[in-house]
């Protein structure tokens, strides 16, 4: 693929975005937009206990209240299925991990503040919730198992009664190189061994979720309006595993969506029950969160906590990597829960680096709290951070540079088996490092902190490196991981008899500019310019089964099956041209929308190729079939791995803690682009949630389950004044060798790149003030950042 | 219920209004206009940012009784007449200011209001302009950009990219 | 929200009188209360929207040379109009919420409603400010009573402000990461007489002054004269931003700062 586009439109421009029109005027279409003609409304009633015993619920008085349709409970749910988790893992003695049921509506117990244990629906929200009110639960509270250590005591409180324990699984990994990894610990020079938190985060989209369905009596068909990710996933999801409705009965539309970020890929139960309440009340039924519901009803991220040991031999050279970790599920298993802590995290531990043994251990615990999913990132966010951390507290203890010792040990001959089970295909990471010394002015930081100290604070920097694993495949072999679903992506081409296309997309856009970016492929492969295409995406009953996006996935994947079903058209159109022009298909080349035959000055327009596939009078119909559409499914081989060098310099306030983001820069290697200002925005806004986790974000329960942070009154949100100005390099660029475009993702790069180097920044502060601060757990908030400074 | 009567985008609006009815919920619900969006319940992301008489205010934060006799504008009345974006939407489009757009109409609006009382603001300035404006997508990064473009202003050397 | 009626007085008669009806409650700029109605944490049958009452707003400096606020009077519009009388409290005004937020909230508002976190308390009570009601002149001094605790009765409405000027004076907030709240705001105000130090956003019993500083401010106006004075962390709020010891600590920074940079 040519880097620069012909076309101005194609590859590797920076089009400015189509769909910004619609959303700069007030015409985007949102869920909450959305209105079905005599749509009643749902109000969850909610446990406000971490943990409880429904004893009963009396909704009788509710009953009679003004505009009730029907009040629904767990009881109404009893024989239909829950809500399936995604991915099963096997433990490290070959066991699967525990798997409880997750209701619809809570039956016989909460499990945490939020769970929903009754649902009014009535002819207006107010009234739904006035109903609500008048509902009596009669709920036993129980002691809540909250923190994961207490949780996996054997006296501790059980989230799920039929469960033995608290425990859903103990994974190893690769549970073969336990013993090399020890032995290589013990006989290090030096061990360098880091406690740390992975804090909890909520994903906050800032369009909260919301669902309407529709049930059509006269054909049983249903349609859900969703804010989802994959709406081809939530049919199947939903229909087959919950409700029972076959796909070709169920339509699921996700119109714009309003960010994403990984917590609307989940299946919910808001979403299931509208769908199961428009047939039960003959009603379209509607339920849009508050950011309140928010808080404790969408899938929350992260929550780690760590323990990594990094051994290196006399000459500072990596020699083993062991960690063990508790890894928070929440209450009930998320519709990927399972596979973030593990496959998502331990194949990711010896990022840029060529160490020898690597063993990974992790627990997961069930806890009363809201279930906890992929954010963005994922699991590798996770792995970079304590690896990140790790490598600079080894730095620091041995007195070495920490941008030479991570030189020292990059992996630098491709492709890379790392002692994880994954192959890198391609890098450069003494390159990213090299620019981002550039980018980040490295040089110059002694001077900017001398700046600093006159103005009385303290200046730190830190750098880290990451790598990330996007487009998780191939299907067979995440098959055998225990993911229940593939990881193909589809496209069809559709090309009109005018020439316009529309090409339908598995993959589903929520602020990435998919309508943008994708047709700039297109058009670079046919030549045509990128207006005549546009994409069609977020409903089930306009393209073919599809995946989704989430996992940086949506061009390696979803470009890629759409780079084959374009090759597929072109073939295709090639033997309509050289039928149109008695050539021979060998000779015909298409260039700048013009078929035309090598040697000779004959040629025909694109146009006239697809009207003379839909008006076949001079055609070979013996050959070939009319029509000119094709749909093609990517199954890719393998992961994409792109990877980057990151730097933060942080000015810190002595008298306060109040810590600064002063510069960020980011110097990444996403394979090959198509719209480098998409890219740049993708990282800017990755960047502001990494930091945001690393000063700011913070979701904190009590011991009792309480969720403190439960508003943006108390989680604090990255605002415009919290973060700076971005420099963003990715000139970079080692193409991925296994898709057809070369790309590697840039979607989560940002946030996962981010935060150790936030945090290594601010230790390096502390340090030039002379606290002896070996680590601080994120978010270095101005209170602990204080905290640790008293000593 | 009780009448309130208001002018929005230009044109006199009348209806019947529950007292707690939101001014958000007038624009949404009663009016159609979907462009003015919630995205709390606490008064801090600013999705719901409209002007009334030229001032920004939370339409999530006012009821609609409140606005008796006021002059309401929303993101759908922001683009020029032949209905090409207006200097500050086309700043957002051309600088990239937005992703999933669900809290780019309140940028707009707030974004406008700064410019207003403040034709050249610095990069300070519109950081602190912005703090009840919460953007999940962007880093804020190219929405600062655009609205120093918007200024007719250079940006500075670090948001070259 | 549960149901309620609005009505939209246009004098202060009005208001009262609507006032009187059972479970009425006035509705200032509502930046605070609408966010409380949603969470139907209270349930009024009447608003008496204060907003339609020209006669109480408007900033002004009166024949003794005190700057007048009309309590109806947004933040926004202090901060505009306030600015070349008392910079120190325009600044104030200029730092509530967000611009948005500062176009609808009042001044009467944020002292009847009287939030330990709030800016505006430590104003009115480090300069010594008078609260105008509908009834009364109330000194600061003894209008605020403890968190969400004024000496307003049932039906009063805050109708104006008198701030004497002082001849310098600052106030310094501390964030608090999420709400933007003052986590602990200090303001600071030289008068010929004596300084006033209030500070809010720290303690249990809300806005308070601390009359060690004031006592060794008045005698040496400078962040010197505060050198190693501390407060106890014991009546300090402690939540998941800081610690009660943390509090303290920046109320004592705070100070210093506000002194330094006062104007």
């Amino acid at each position: 693929m040519p880097k620069d586009s012909a076309t101005g439109t194609g590859i590797g421009a920076s089009t400015k975005r189509r769909e910004d029109v619609r959303f700069l005027t007030g015409n985007g279409n949102y869920t909450d937009d959305i209105n079905v003609h005599g749509q009643a409304y749902v109000h969850f009633l909610r446990s406000d206990v971490a943990h409880g015993r429904i004893n009963g619920i009396d909704t009788s008085a509710a009953e009679g209240m003004p505009g009730v349709v029907r009040i629904f409970t767990g009881k109404d749910f009893e024989g239909i299925g829950g809500l399936p988790c995604g991915w099963q893992v096997t433990d490290k003695h070959g066991e699967v991990m525990k798997e409880p049921g997750h209701p619809v509506l809570a039956q016989g117990k909460v499990r945490h503040v939020g769970d929903p244990v009754a649902a009014v629906v009535a002819d207006s929200l107010a009234e739904a919730r006035d109903a609500a009110e008048a509902i009596i639960l009669d709920i036993e509270e129980l002691p809540a198992a909250v923190n994961m250590k207490a949780a996996l005591e054997p006296d501790a409180p059980k989230v799920h009664d039929d469960l033995s324990d608290n425990l859903c699984y103990d994974w190893g990994f690769v549970e073969e190189n336990k013993g090399a990894v020890d032995e290589a610990i013990k006989n290090a020079a030096h061990v360098t061994t880091l406690e740390l938190i992975n804090n909890r985060l909520v994903a906050n989209p800032m369009e909260p979720r919301v669902a309407v369905a529709d049930w059509n009596r006269s054909n049983d068909e249903y349609t859900l309006y969703t804010t989802s990710q994959n709406p081809h996933v939530i049919r199947l999801l939903m229909g087959a595993f919950v409700l029972g409705i076959p796909e070709h009965k169920l339509r699921v539309v996700a119109p714009d969506v309003g960010g994403g970020f990984g917590t609307k890929i989940f299946h919910y139960a808001e979403e299931a029950f509208c769908t199961f309440a428009a047939k039960a009340c003959k009603r379209p039924v509607k339920w849009t969160s508050t950011r309140s519901e928010a808080f404790m009803s969408d899938a929350h991220g992260r929550d780690h906590v760590t323990k990594i040991e990094l051994a290196l031999d006399k000459d500072n050279n990596f020699t083993a990597i062991r960690t063990e970790t508790l890894a928070n599920m929440g209450a009930y298993l998320s519709t990927f829960a399972p596979s973030v802590p593990t496959w998502l995290h331990g194949t990711l531990m010896a990022g840029n680096y060529k160490t020898p043994n690597i063993y990974v251990n992790v627990k997961a615990v069930f806890t009363n709290t809201v279930p906890v999913d992929a954010y963005r990132g994922a699991g590798r966010p996770e792995a970079t951070y304590q690896l990140e951390r790790v490598i600079d507290m080894a730095a620091r203890e041995l007195g070495v540079d920490p941008i030479a010792l991570r030189r020292q040990n990059f992996i630098t001959e491709f492709p890379y088996a790392t002692p994880v089970a994954v192959e890198y295909d391609t890098g450069n990471y003494p390159a990213t490092m090299d620019k981002l010394e550039e980018i980040a002015d490295l040089a110059g930081f002694d001077a900017r902190r001398k700046e600093s100290e006159a103005k009385g604070k303290l200046r730190g920097l830190g750098v880290n490196c990451y790598i990330e694993a996007c487009g998780i495949a191939p299907s067979n072999l995440v098959g055998q991981l225990g993911a229940r679903a593939g990881l193909y992506e589809s496209a069809t081409v559709r090309v009109n008899a005018t020439g316009s296309i529309s090409v339908m997309t598995g993959s589903h856009s929520h602020g990435q500019g998919h309508e943008t970016a994708f047709p700039q492929v297109v058009a670079e492969m046919l030549g045509i310019d990128a207006s005549m295409i546009d994409i069609v995406h977020g409903d089930t009953a306009r393209g073919p089964m599809g995946m989704g996006t989430y996992g940086s996935r949506s061009l390696a994947v979803g470009g890629s099956a759409m780079v084959r079903a374009t090759e597929k058209i072109i073939n295709k159109a090639k033997k309509i041209a050289a039928h149109l022009m008695e050539a021979s298909e060998g000779d015909i080349e298409l260039k700048n929308g013009q078929f035309t035959v090598a040697g000779t000055d004959k040629s025909v327009a694109w146009g006239d190729v697809t009207l003379a596939a839909y008006v076949p009078h001079n055609y070979p119909l013996d050959d070939i079939e009319p029509g000119l559409e094709e749909t093609a499914f990517y199954d890719p081989s393998n992961f994409t791995y792109p990877s980057g060098a990151y730097a933060c310099e942080v000015e810190l306030d002595p008298e306060t803690g109040k810590v600064t983001v002063e510069r960020f820069s980011a110097a990444d290697d996403f394979g090959n682009i198509i719209n480098p200002m998409i890219v740049s925005g993708q990282v800017h806004g990755g960047i502001a949630q990494g930091i945001g986790q690393a000063l700011l974000e913070n979701c904190i329960y009590d011991e009792n389950g309480q969720l403190l942070s439960a508003s943006y009154m108390d989680y604090a949100m990255p605002r415009a004044d919290d973060v700076p100005f971005y420099a963003v390099d990715h000139s970079c660029q080692t193409p991925c060798t296994h898709n057809p475009l070369g790309v590697k993702g840039c979607g989560e790069a940002g946030a996962i790149g981010s935060p150790p180097s936030v945090i290594n920044a601010v230790i390096d502060a502390l340090q030039s003030g002379g606290h002896k601060v070996a680590h601080l757990d994120m978010p270095a908030s101005p209170s602990r950042v204080w905290a640790a400074m008293q000593g | 219920m009780a009448k309130v009567a208001m002018t929005v985008n230009g044109k006199s609006v009348s209806r019947e209004v529950e007292g707690r009815t939101l001014l958000v919920q007038f624009l949404r619900d009663d009016l159609r206009l979907t462009g003015t969006h919630v995205g709390c319940d606490t008064s801090q992301c600013g999705a719901c940012v409209v002007h009334v008489n030229g001032e920004a205010v939370k339409a999530c934060t006012m009821f609609a009784l409140e606005a008796e006799g006021a002059e309401v504008t929303t993101i759908e009345a922001m683009a020029n007449e032949d209905g090409s974006l207006n200097v500050v939407q086309q700043a957002f489009q051309d600088y990239h200011g937005l992703q999933c757009g669900f809290c780019t109409p309140g940028m707009v609006m707030s974004a406008t209001s700064l410019l207003k009382d403040n034709p050249k603001p610095t990069e300070q300035e519109i950081r602190d302009y912005l703090e009840g404006n919460i953007c999940r997508c962007t880093g804020y990064h190219n929405i600062i950009k655009a609205i120093m473009a918007a200024s007719g202003q250079d940006m500075p050397s670090m948001a070259a990219e | 929200m549960y149901a309620f009626d609005i009505e939209r007085p246009t004098s202060i008669a009005d208001a009262v009188a609507a006032l009187a009806k059972e479970d009425a409650q006035a509705l200032a700029g509502g930046q605070t209360l609408i966010p409380t109605l949603k969470q139907r944490l209270a349930m009024p049958s009447v608003l008496v929207s204060l907003s339609g009452i020209a006669e109480i707003r408007g900033v002004c400096k009166d024949d003794a040379g005190l700057l007048c606020i009309g309590g109806g009077t947004t933040h926004g519009t202090v901060a505009k109009e306030a600015v070349a009388h008392y910079p120190g409290l325009a600044e104030l005004a200029a730092h509530i919420g967000d611009p948005a937020v500062r176009n609808r909230g009042t001044i009467g508002g944020s002292l009847a409603n009287n939030d330990p976190s709030a800016c505006y308390p430590a104003a009115a009570l480090a300069s010594g400010a008078t609260i105008l009601t509908n009834t009364r002149e109330i000194a600061a001094d003894d209008y605020f009573q403890g968190m969400f605790t004024t000496a307003l009765e049932e039906g009063e409405i805050v109708t104006e402000v008198k701030f004497p000027i002082p001849q310098s004076s600052c106030y310094m907030k501390f964030e608090q990461p999420a709400s933007r709240f003052a986590l602990v705001g200090v303001f600071v105000a030289k008068f010929a007489d004596g300084v006033k130090v209030a500070v809010t956003g720290a303690s249990n019993n809300g806005v308070f002054r601390w009359s060690e500083a004031e006592a060794a401010l008045s005698s040496d106006f400078s962040a010197s004269a505060l050198e190693g004075m501390s407060l106890s962390a014991d009546d300090m709020i402690a939540d998941m931003h800081g610690t009660a010891a943390y509090r303290a600590h920046l109320v004592a920074v705070m100070t210093r700062r506000a002194v330094s940079a006062a104007k």
